[in-house]
């Protein structure tokens, strides 16, 4: 029985991601007639503008890393080390970002901090200069940082909370103090949390397609890959170049992660110790820290702003502020565009149910079976992580093209079928984290407990393991949902029309144009609305740690 | 209901390279209240888990009523364990985990009820049926882990280390309970515990294990009165043991102790052994009186060390290169004797246990 269910999910596993990823591998390494060649990639070499993406690739995703470090690192130091009401603030400041889709941002971040935007348009009035914010990759950097810094903010505060008050207390004890206690022990101790935070932002900006998709910025990796495959053709090696290059600087940087991280778990903190001292701030401290607090809110909240401020105005460019509202656009979305939110909840949310169902299968196999390779499902499954999406769906043009959906006449990438399972696919390992954490939880006699009373092993998975895993398994569908329904890269290539077209692919398209900023944002504030809500669920599902014992 | 017997024969298990059970063979009697006792790594509640059925033996026999049960499937078994942890279910009530078993037996609703009541009465908890088990006290819990294991009306009950989650003081009240239980139910029940007082207070037998294997098996008196190794003795009780060899010269023998050195032994000690033994004597055997019966092993020794532990003195005693355990009975207005005292020991010889082989 649990050999046949592990078969099925390693069947879709490989049918869905294995087979369109090697596909894509073997394209970019084949000759006409089957042969191994390293043509395509001199070719690819060859080519200027590729060349240039590669470095721009590179560029954006370091600098967007760097200046994520730089927002982020203070403000997890200051939640830390500093009993004061800001914290909370940093707490929100750590989730706003992501529940804006970056491609959204982007268009409120041009109006705002464009080369005619309200920022520079004042500047240009008081000073006589402005500053280009949002000129080219600098837009990208900037839109992606803001976006991405939470990863690392949120890891790096776990990680320095969980440094045992004793370190600090010895270091103290011997002489260390200040700087130089930060840099030789809070900051090293918290090091595994940095990297894993890091290395996340920079797999997610290196292979984000949206954001300079929407900007109108193409010279970088993902953009081009997108554009070989679309219009030079499906048959275009280059296309699969990027692909395989992508997908190793992604799985690249996870690896190296995951190397530094072994044998690093500096978590310190004991049962019943206390982490890190807090003090109270200095008169001095609290003007340094609110100010950063505030600035950075108030970068974080621009796009949020600046998108309501953009469905809500009739016409906006410049000048620093709309010149008058209306809800027309709003009216415009559900006349028109009802139907896009409409498939985004299906899609989605047959994705999210794929991913619980898939998860929490997995997490049973992996947790309490000794099922022989099902490592390998784990791996597997978690690999979709390092897979950028403009690379899955590239591979599911290539390995489905011609395969037919069964009952119907249309191809199976042609349909929304496909889009749903590539969405399942990518957002398996949030779910199957989830599912595990859930199941890790369980202590193995709760189980056993019950087959000893006389229940079969489907009695006990049906009666204990399942009620008592929902919680995690609710977080886990609420997490694929929202990430799902914001995805842009598949969605981009795998959305063929505009009536089965997703909400996210729904913005793009109003946003190419002028005339559609208007809905396009509206569109945006709804996507975000959708968004906030599920992860307001999703916080208050996870931290409901143990709702049975009060 | 009828009382069974739980038997295994030669039973071998091991994971991988790592033998955890070797060769283990026993006999519970049916109504028997039986322990098995040994450090954490001996492999009791691995045997404990087989008889469960949650793990599984590569060779050997386990019988239970006579039917050879290896293969069966813990939820056909009819064999009932109490967790060390209990493991409550914390999403239903206590009246819902305390029903399970039954309900899973697709008995009548009513008779679920019923019999679900009645076994929370044995274990005093009726009235709590509504409640969670996050809700209950440690030792409630564990009656609750009890009540909802008896409901079943198990062939045999499983007990792993059922007391170790509980205070001393608690420990011992469940103690007595667990007792009372089982002289009214009467239900062929294993015990595992690490703690030779817990066992010896409440089993009729034990099995003492170490690294997979069966060291002795008797009543709590023989297993102190007689322990059949080094280890026995060891474990259970506080033991003085050492090691020598065995002389017979003309009217008497001799022990030649590297550790006490030279000292000669009751001739009754040696009458069939000779060679390399280890002598086992308890600290209550050793007397300080002097004169005492010629029967006796006598050395002389100098006060190291002594505790005053209420009942008795504890001394430690060093004799040649040894250090020898001697406990004191107190009597009112006693004083404790300080180090650097000389004193003769003496050991009746029939306290003297002589173990030979390893």
């Amino acid at each position: 029985m649990i050999a046949a269910i592990s078969l099925a999910i390693a069947a879709f596993l490989v049918a869905f991601l294995v087979l369109p990823v090697a596909s894509v591998v073997y394209t970019a390494f084949a000759t006409g007639d089957g042969g191994f060649t390293f043509s395509h990639f001199e070719s690819f070499f060859r080519i200027s503008l590729m060349r240039e993406s590669f470095w721009n690739s590179l560029w954006v995703a370091g600098l967007s890393v760097a200046f994520a470090s730089l927002i982020a690192v203070p403000l997890a130091y200051f939640t830390v080390r500093f009993r004061f009401r800001g914290a909370l603030l940093i707490q929100t400041l750590g989730v706003l970002p992501l529940v804006m889709p970056p491609f959204v941002g982007a268009v409120a971040m041009q109006l705002l901090f464009g080369r005619s935007g309200s920022v520079n348009l004042l500047l240009n009035q008081w000073f006589g200069f402005s500053v280009p914010f949002m000129d080219g990759l600098n837009g990208v950097i900037f839109v992606e940082t803001l976006h991405y810094f939470p990863f690392i903010l949120l890891n790096l505060t776990v990680a320095m909370q969980n440094i045992d008050g004793a370190m600090e207390e010895s270091a103290h004890n011997l002489g260390a103090s200040g700087w130089r206690l930060f840099w030789r022990i809070v900051f090293p101790l918290a090091m595994p949390g940095y990297v894993a935070g890091a290395s996340l932002v920079f797999v997610k900006v290196f292979d984000d397609l949206g954001t300079p998709l929407v900007l109108g910025v193409t010279n970088m990796l993902a953009p081009q890959a997108y554009l070989r495959i679309t219009s030079v053709g499906i048959e275009d090696p280059i296309g699969y170049v990027i692909s395989v290059i992508m997908v190793v600087f992604s799985v690249g940087a996870l690896w190296m992660s995951a190397r530094i991280l072994k044998g690093r778990d500096y978590s310190t903190l004991q049962r019943g110790g206390t982490s890190l001292a807090k003090r109270r701030l200095t008169r001095g401290q609290a003007v340094l820290a609110y100010g950063w607090i505030g600035l950075v809110l108030l970068l974080v909240l621009s796009p949020h702003l600046g998108i309501l401020a953009m469905s809500l105005s009739k016409v906006w460019s410049f000048s620093v502020l709309p010149e008058g509202f209306t809800l027309a656009h709003y009216e415009t979305v559900f006349t028109q565009s009802s139907r896009m939110i409409g498939n985004t909840l299906l899609y989605c949310g047959l994705a999210a149910f794929i991913d619980v169902a898939l998860g929490t299968a997995i997490a049973y196999i992996i947790l309490r079976t000794r099922l022989p390779g099902r490592e390998l499902l784990d791996w597997t499954a978690s690999a979709a992580l390092a897979i950028p999406g403009v690379v899955l769906a590239i591979g599911y043009l290539r390995f489905f093209r011609g395969i037919e959906l069964p009952f119907s006449d249309s191809a199976f990438t042609a349909t929304w079928v496909a889009l749903m399972v590539a969405y399942a696919v990518r957002r398996l390992p949030y779910a199957l984290r989830s599912c595990m954490a859930a199941l890790q939880q369980l202590h193995v006699s709760l189980e056993e407990a019950a087959e000893n009373l006389g229940a079969t092993k489907a009695a006990s998975i049906r009666r204990i393991v399942v009620p008592l895993m929902a919680g995690g398994m609710l977080a886990g569908f609420v997490t694929s949902f929202i990430t799902a329904a914001v995805e842009l890269s598949a969605t981009i290539v795998l959305s063929s029309s505009a009536s089965t077209a997703p909400l996210s692919y729904g913005i793009y398209l109003y946003m190419q144009s002028i005339a559609g900023r208007g809905p396009g944002s509206a569109l945006g504030v709804i996507a975000v609305v959708i968004v906030g809500l599920g992860t307001y669920a999703s916080y208050r599902l996870s931290n409901r740690s143990d709702p049975w014992t009060r | 209901m009828d009382k069974v017997r739980v038997e295994a024969r030669h039973i071998e298990l091991s994971y991988g390279a790592t033998k955890v059970l070797h060769d283990v063979s026993l006999t519970v009697e049916p109504g028997e209240f039986f322990a098995l006792l040994g450090p954490s790594g001996s492999g009791k509640s691995t045997l404990l888990r087989l008889i469960a059925g949650f793990n599984q033996h590569q060779s050997g026999e386990l019988l239970i009523a006579g039917r050879d049960v290896t293969g069966v499937p813990p939820w056909k078994r009819n064999v009932g364990m109490v967790f060390q942890n209990y493991a409550l279910w914390p999403h239903m009530t206590v009246m819902q985990n305390v029903s399970f078993g039954l309900e899973e037996r697709r008995l009548p609703r009513d008779e679920v009820r019923r019999r679900a009541e009645a076994a929370l009465e044995l274990v005093g908890l009726s009235g709590y049926g509504a409640r969670r088990p996050g809700q209950l006290s440690g030792g409630q819990q564990q009656r609750v882990a009890l009540a909802r294991t008896l409901a079943i009306e198990p062939q045999v009950l499983l007990l792993d280390e059922p007391l170790s989650n509980l205070d001393a003081k608690l420990r011992v009240q469940m103690r007595r309970e667990l007792i009372r239980l089982h002289r009214r139910l009467g239900i062929t029940t294993l015990f595992v515990t690490h703690d030779q007082e817990e066992a010896m207070t409440i089993c009729d037998r034990i099995a003492v294990l170490d690294q997979g294997v069966i060291q002795q098996i008797g009543t709590p008196v023989e297993l102190f009165d007689r322990p059949a190794n080094r280890f026995v003795a060891g474990f259970v009780g506080t033991v003085n043991l050492f090691e020598g060899t065995l002389e017979r010269d003309g009217g008497g023998a001799r022990l030649r102790s590297p550790a006490l050195g030279d000292v000669p032994v009751p001739q009754d000690l040696a009458t069939d052994i000779a060679g390399t033994v280890e002598i086992a004597f308890r600290p209550h055997a050793v007397s300080f009186e002097p004169g005492g019966a010629t029967n006796s092993l006598a050395v002389d020794g100098v006060i190291e060390a002594g505790e005053f532990l209420g009942e008795f003195m504890r001394y430690e005693v060093r004799v040649g290169s040894a250090l020898v355990v001697a406990d004191q009975p107190h009597r009112r207005g006693g004083a404790l004797l300080g180090r650097g005292e000389k004193v003769r020991l003496t050991v009746p010889s029939r306290e003297i246990r002589v173990i030979v082989g390893p």
